[in-house]
């Protein structure tokens, strides 16, 4: 088969799994259903580019990270469904208009015009990683370390977030733990010895007839 | 053949269809956030086709720069609805006006 139209063919099929998924996420009823449909979707997407960074770092992390969530809270889902039918012909309406002025701008006319030239990092002579990688840790070096501290500020932030201090709840508290003094718990009390008294009571006399 | 605009008009699609469910899922925080994740993978799909296009490599740089980026925010987000829910034992939008917005 022709390999241009294989990766044609590829295209579509995972394009319209995109797709699909997409919708469902949106649309389903149940919340742990739509994040594992959102799952799907960022799965084909990775097919499409970009392939292990956005499984690793979507279906890996965040979406796992979604799914800890959703499960962790108690939803009504119902209540949660108030006013799907009320806003649907708006959103459809306002979606419907951004891709209609969209794919005007594009261009549908244009569409076969603009062909994918050659693989930019293959005329290089390098593999896609490498060619990227290069580009990260050159030029794009301090953006690179900037990026490493918001993860950080997230994290953080995160953790500061959700941390709490239960009233209700004991802890120890190892600082003060270690830093007790021995003195503070046990103290000790000179006293003068005493002579230990006799207390035995003397035997019932027996009574005289 | 693939064309550039495969990739726009797929970008073009999922973008649309995340603001169809920022509209429709009102009510669900959970929902909106995963919308937004869906506009920032639409995003990315731009980036990377016309870095491929114009054979630059800043736009896939970007792309992973957005990806930290969506993490982060994923995190932080996921972590201020954890606290609206221990707060007030709801996550839905409707119920949440104590400021008056």
């Amino acid at each position: 088969m022709n390999p241009q139209l294989l990766q044609l063919i590829c295209f579509y099929a995972f394009s319209f799994v995109t797709v699909a998924a997409a919708l469902s996420v949106i649309t389903l009823k149940n919340t742990v259903h739509a994040v594992l449909a959102l799952v799907l979707t960022f799965f084909s997407a990775a097919c499409l580019f970009l392939a292990l960074a956005l499984i690793v770092v979507y279906v890996g992390a965040v979406m796992v990270l979604f799914l800890f969530v959703v499960m962790m809270l108690d939803i009504d889902q119902e209540k949660m469904r108030e006013g799907f039918v009320k806003f649907l012909p708006v959103g459809l309406i306002v979606a419907a208009a951004m891709l209609a002025e969209m794919l005007g701008l594009i261009g549908v006319r244009a569409m076969h015009a603009q062909v994918m030239g050659a693989n930019p990092s293959a005329v290089a002579g390098l593999s896609n990683t490498a060619w990227l990688g290069q580009a990260l840790y050159t030029k794009f070096l301090l953006p690179f370390e900037i990026a490493a501290l918001i993860l950080t500020v997230g994290v953080v932030a995160a953790v500061a977030l959700t941390l709490r201090q239960r009233g209700d709840a004991r802890y120890e508290s190892a600082s003060q733990q270690v830093k007790v003094n021995p003195r503070d718990r046990v103290r000790i009390v000179k006293m003068a010895a005493e002579r230990p008294v006799d207390e035995s009571p003397a035997p019932p006399q027996e009574p005289k007839p | 053949m693939i064309t550039l605009s495969h990739y726009i008009v797929l970008g073009a699609v999922l973008f649309c269809i995340a603001v169809a469910g920022l509209f429709i899922n009102r009510k669900n925080v959970i929902v909106l956030l995963m919308s937004i994740e869906l506009m920032l993978l639409a995003v990315n799909m731009n980036f990377v086709a016309f870095s491929r296009f114009l054979g630059d490599v800043s736009g896939q740089v970007f792309v992973f720069f957005i990806l930290t980026v969506a993490a982060a925010e994923a995190a932080i987000g996921l972590a201020i609805l954890v606290l609206l829910f221990r707060n007030r034992s709801t996550i839905n939008i409707a119920d949440i006006d104590s400021m008056k917005g």
